[in-house]
């Protein structure tokens, strides 16, 4: 299978006054297209860092990643802004919808971005897809912490991305509205043939994936095999 | 499946889309940036939709302004080279003969300085004499009598049919004079006029030596007569004559200008309103666009490019730009029709209000245009936003591009600098307009960074809980401090100049008080009525201030170069008004206590055979380009007289009594023709008016002006126009208002979580009250204060450095503005916060989440 996503030596500094604080260092790892991953470790470990690295969000220090065959380094902020919105899907963990955006508005900008012209229809079988078809007209702070994350999945996969990253998709929800939000990204990952990349310190939820990075203290510590 | 563009780019609609989308949901926010603009568009629209309807109108009339398509004047009797050149232009189909004069009326005791106008002809031609009856217009020079100005008629309690005694002559009255073509209220309020019969001029026997008697000749010209060509063709001859012509097309364009001139300074104090707007419209979008950080990192997280991100919300505001512009130049267009009101008869014409397309294209542009500048400064932070802050990775606030920002201040004062060159034409005083907003706004600004870090270095820690956190509030992180001091300061600033300004001018226009200033002055006293005159004021136990002799006399050459050569000259240093005018000359072997020696020696010996030696005043040196040992040549009266500058005086115009631009010694025009002038001083009006009355009936060619009339009328004036400025500058002030509802209610999220948190603690509403009250009243008092104090500065050097003149400001401002403004702050203030304090702190939390 190809690598969707191969990073080398990845790592990652940032200044404080004269001081130079090191994230992440030495960072190798490859994923194939398909697969499920998840990237765990405790506090400070440089988990969402890494994410951010590996979405293009941000420059590394030192090392390169390549997302879906291009090296992201080498492209400007357009270049990676367009690469996201083709290919990226993200989920994070406090929803981050856009709270002046219905749930179906918010679904829709991924593929409006894109100049697509049946953006609403898309939109809308999304959100059946995810139960809310009835609630498209919901703007977010009318929705509960676990509407919302199902608003911000339907968004994620409303431009069919090639990759998908979740940043502690559950962190925000109680254990049944979690294992639900859970379900509907693996199924979709299923459906689709997405990639899966998730951050997370529920050892249980990385446990459903294909393969675990551990991290600590900013280097990989270990990388194991999941049970799915 | 889904079909991607291979661009990839969202559309120019999609931006559309999302701007309204977001702009939908936050509707409250900016519908008070949109009021920040409304009301300094609306205050600028009315302002130059009213100019050019004025302008228009006053070009549409301006036959029936003048009453005649051309008239050749002057203040000399015609010769045979100006009877010459009337005849070459077919005669005058009208002629007049007017002067200023006492006049008295029979059964009634009041006197009235008038402008008697003798008018022969069918003048006026376009337009017409409006007066009461109205067939008094047709009838008073077959009946022998007069039209007298209505305003006198009212004052002096006359009816049609009344007597009038102008010099030696006792008429009817035919009717009161309502208005008269080639008349302006304005000028009339201090001399009314006073139309009848061009016969009956002779009989007055007012016409003698030093009157002041202008000849007007009036002509009606063909269609297709080109009237700037007569003007140019003519102007010679008639210059080296002491005419001038005067077509109705340069007469409305003068008033036009002089109009004009008004309503630049208007746009101006229009234009403060509208750039407080925009510091408002900055100060909130800045706040806006933080909220919005959030949104733009996520979008750029979804694939959003940073210049889309811009253009969301660069759409946005423009969008509410030309919302408030649309809506402010429609209040615009509804408010120039309170003009007519404010300014009553100041206005020359009846102005008929139409929509300018130029106006309203104008207001709408400028709604878009400056909300969009002003934005353009905060807006930039959604460039440098990193799509990191989505993931809960706090970089800290990215560095903006100090370049863009510099770009951005200059791109603003540019536009405010091209701007008010539209308005005043003149780039020295947009200049200095500009230079004077930037200093004002410094100022200001410094006064609120100074008054921060004063409070923090000088913390009071002893003070008591309330009075502290009062305190702290001012120099948080996100304090609202320097907005609202700006807001304040400039709307304050604005008021009480205007108060201070008009002090100035009343201050210098004033004499009241002063002792040795004469309020009464005689002029043309005939040499043989002196003493008479001098013992009438005695016998009255008033005393006589001066009594000064008055030669009348014309330029002839200066330095063996005749004023005619000079006319000729076109490199000539020298100003063109003094080529005809009349000098009136005085002479005394004294300075009196307005005049003080700048240069030269006041040197008072004549010696035959040599050129006189002459005094001349400062301003000529200027406008003459004459220095100390020049030699100059007067025309008196036909004899040519030569003299020789000796000294230069400082000359002190602004007091009230008669100064001289040129002062002969004693010794030289004893027996030339000349008359006198005398001063003197009355207590109140009654003595004036009784001192009026016995003059007028002994001596009715001598003519009085009584300064203690002027000044009222002076004051009339003032008080209407300052009325309007007031209104302008309103407009500031509700602007200052807006501005600060708006930072008020930008602050009130940060404000409700201190004071849930501060309840949550155990504060008590009492407590959260006071805090909140204490932090506007500090606000209140220290950005009015800071506008007075700013204004009476500004008025101080104004009075200076323009008006030469010793100021003392009036205490209104102090009094009024300041608790007032004061107290406007503290309530808008509280009653923003009251919903606050009054609610639980759960249920505030979950509406204002919500």
């Amino acid at each position: 299978m190809a690598k969707i996503l191969n990073i080398e030596h990845l790592g990652k500094t940032y200044r404080s006054g004269t001081r130079e604080i090191s994230v992440l260092e030495d960072i190798s790892f490859s994923i194939e297209e398909g697969e499920t991953y998840s990237i765990v470790g405790p506090s400070g470990s440089g988990k969402t860092t890494l994410l951010g690295l590996c979405a293009g969000l941000d420059q590394p220090s030192s090392g390169s990643v390549h997302l879906c065959g291009s090296e992201l380094s080498a492209m400007t902020e357009d270049a990676r802004a367009l690469l996201r919105n083709q290919k990226v899907g993200f989920v994070f963990q406090n929803f981050q919808l856009l709270p002046t955006l219905t749930a179906l508005e918010n679904v829709v900008v991924p593929i409006e971005l894109q100049g697509i012209k049946n953006a609403a229809k898309v939109g809308m079988d999304l959100l059946d897809k995810v139960g809310l078809a009835d609630r498209f007209h919901h703007y977010p702070s009318q929705l509960s912490g676990g509407e919302q994350q199902r608003v911000a999945v339907a968004r994620a996969f409303s431009n069919n991305p090639s990759i998908l990253f979740a940043d502690e998709p559950t962190g925000n929800l109680d254990t049944t509205t979690g294992e639900k939000i859970v379900e509907l990204l693996f199924n979709l990952n299923k459906e689709r043939g997405t990639t899966l990349v998730i951050v997370t310190h529920d050892l249980e939820l990385a446990q459903k994936t294909q393969t675990i990075l551990k991290l600590k203290g900013g280097r990989i510590a270990a990388k194991e095999k999941g049970i799915a | 499946m889904i079909e991607k563009n291979s661009t990839a780019k969202a559309s120019f609609s999609w931006l559309l889309k999302m701007a309204l989308r977001d702009g939908k949901a936050s509707g409250k926010k900016l519908g008070l940036f949109m009021a920040s603009i409304v009301l300094g568009i609306a205050a600028v629209v009315s302002i130059q939709s009213f100019g050019v309807n004025l302008k228009e109108n006053i070009a549409l009339q301006s036959k029936s302004l003048m009453g005649t398509d051309y008239k050749i004047d002057s203040n000399d009797a015609p010769n045979e080279r100006i009877i010459a050149v009337l005849d070459s232009l077919g005669g005058a189909d009208a002629r007049e003969i007017s002067f200023p004069s006492m006049v008295s009326f029979k059964g009634n005791e009041g006197t009235k300085l008038v402008q008697v106008r003798g008018i022969e002809g069918g003048f006026p031609f376009y337009g017409s004499i409006e007066t009461d009856p109205p067939a008094a217009a047709n009838s008073y020079k077959a009946e022998g009598g007069a039209l007298l100005d209505a305003t006198v008629m009212l004052q002096l309690n006359l009816k049609p049919g009344d007597s009038i005694n102008i010099g030696n002559i006792t008429i009817p009255i035919s009717g009161s004079l309502v208005s008269i073509p080639g008349s302006t209220a304005v000028f009339s309020s201090v001399a009314p006029p006073v139309v009848l019969s061009y016969d009956l001029i002779e009989k007055t026997e007012l016409v003698q030596m030093g009157s002041r008697v202008k000849y007007d000749f009036y002509f009606v010209a063909e269609e297709e007569l080109d009237l700037r060509k007569l003007r140019t063709d003519l102007r010679p001859t008639l210059q080296q004559n002491n005419y001038s012509i005067d077509t109705h097309v340069s007469s409305s364009e003068r008033l036009g200008r002089r109009f004009d001139n008004f309503g630049k300074f208007l746009n101006l104090v229009a234009f403060i309103a509208l750039l407080l707007g925009c510091v408002g419209i900055a100060s909130a979008i800045h706040i806006y666009i933080k909220e919005k950080l959030k949104a733009v990192a996520i979008l750029k997280c979804l694939g959003a490019t940073k210049r889309q991100t811009f253009s969301i919300y660069l759409l946005q505001i423009a969008g509410i730009g030309l919302l408030g512009g649309v809506i402010g130049t429609v209040l615009g267009l509804g408010l120039q029709q309170l003009f007519p009101l404010f300014l009553g008869d100041l206005l020359p014409v009846d102005v008929e209000i139409t929509f300018s397309t130029q106006v309203i294209f104008m207001g709408i542009l400028l709604g878009v245009f400056m909300s969009v500048l002003f934005a353009l400064y905060p807006l930039m932070n959604t460039l440098y936003v990193s799509p990191l802050q989505a993931l809960r990775v706090d970089e800290g606030a990215s560095e903006k591009s100090r370049f863009a920002g510099l770009m951005v201040l200059l791109g603003i004062f540019v536009f405010i600098f091209l701007f008010s060159y539209w308005l005043l034409g003149d780039v020295t005083y947009s200049l200095a307009f500009v230079l004077g907003i930037l200093i004002t706004f410094s100022i200001l600004a410094g006064v609120a960074h100074l008054f921060m870090r004063a409070i923090k270095r000088f913390f009071p820690t002893s003070w008591g809980f309330v009075a502290r956190q009062s305190l702290l509030n001012l120099f948080r992180p996100q304090n609202q401090t320097l907005i609202l001091i700006l807001a304040i300061g400039v709307g304050t600033f604005l008021i009480s100049t205007l108060y201070f300004t008009k002090d100035v001018l009343l201050a210098q226009a004033s004499l009241e008080s002063q002792e040795n200033t004469p309020n009464i002055i005689l002029l043309d006293v005939q040499s043989d009525q002196q003493q008479a005159v001098e013992a009438m004021i005695s016998d009255k136990n008033l005393p006589v201030i001066e009594n000064m002799p008055i030669v009348t006399m014309r330029l002839h050459a200066i330095n063996e170069k005749t004023v005619n050569e000079m006319r000729r000259d076109t490199t000539r240093t020298i100003d063109r008004w003094l080529l005809n005018h009349e000098f009136r000359v005085s002479y005394r072997n004294e300075l009196t206590i307005a005049e003080t020696l700048v240069n030269g020696e006041w040197n008072t010996t004549v010696k035959d055979g040599e050129p006189v030696p002459i005094s001349i005043s400062d301003n000529l040196v200027r406008d003459a380009a004459l220095e100390v040992g020049d030699d100059v040549y007067f025309n008196v009266q036909g004899v040519i007289l030569h003299t020789r500058v000796s000294s230069v005086r400082e000359v002190d115009w602004s007091r009230a009594q008669m100064n001289f631009m040129v002062v002969f010694p004693e010794g030289v025009l004893e027996d030339a023709p000349q008359f006198r002038v005398i001063t003197a001083q009355t207590p109140d009006a009654a003595a004036s008016a009784q001192l009026q009355q016995a003059i007028v009936m002994e001596f009715p060619n001598v003519t009085i002006i009584d300064i203690r009339q002027i000044l009222t009328v002076v004051e009339g004036i003032l008080e209407k126009i300052s009325w309007l400025i007031n209104f302008m500058a309103f407009f500031s002030i509700f602007t200052g208002i807006i501005v600060l509802l708006g930072a008020v209610r930008t602050s009130k999220y940060q404000r409700i979580r201190e004071s849930v948190l501060l309840r949550t603690l155990g504060a008590q509403s009492r407590q959260i009250l006071k805090i909140t009250a204490l932090e506007y009243f500090y606000l209140g008092v220290l950005g009015s204060l800071s506008g007075i104090l700013l204004s009476l500065g500004g008025s101080q050097l104004l009075a200076w450095w323009v008006f030469e003149t010793p100021f003392v400001p009036s205490w209104v401002p102090f009094l009024v503005l300041l608790p007032g403004i004061t107290i406007l702050v503290l309530a808008i203030g509280l009653s923003n916060s009251m919903s606050v304090i009054k609610s639980p702190p759960l249920e505030v939390l979950r509406r204002e989440g919500s």
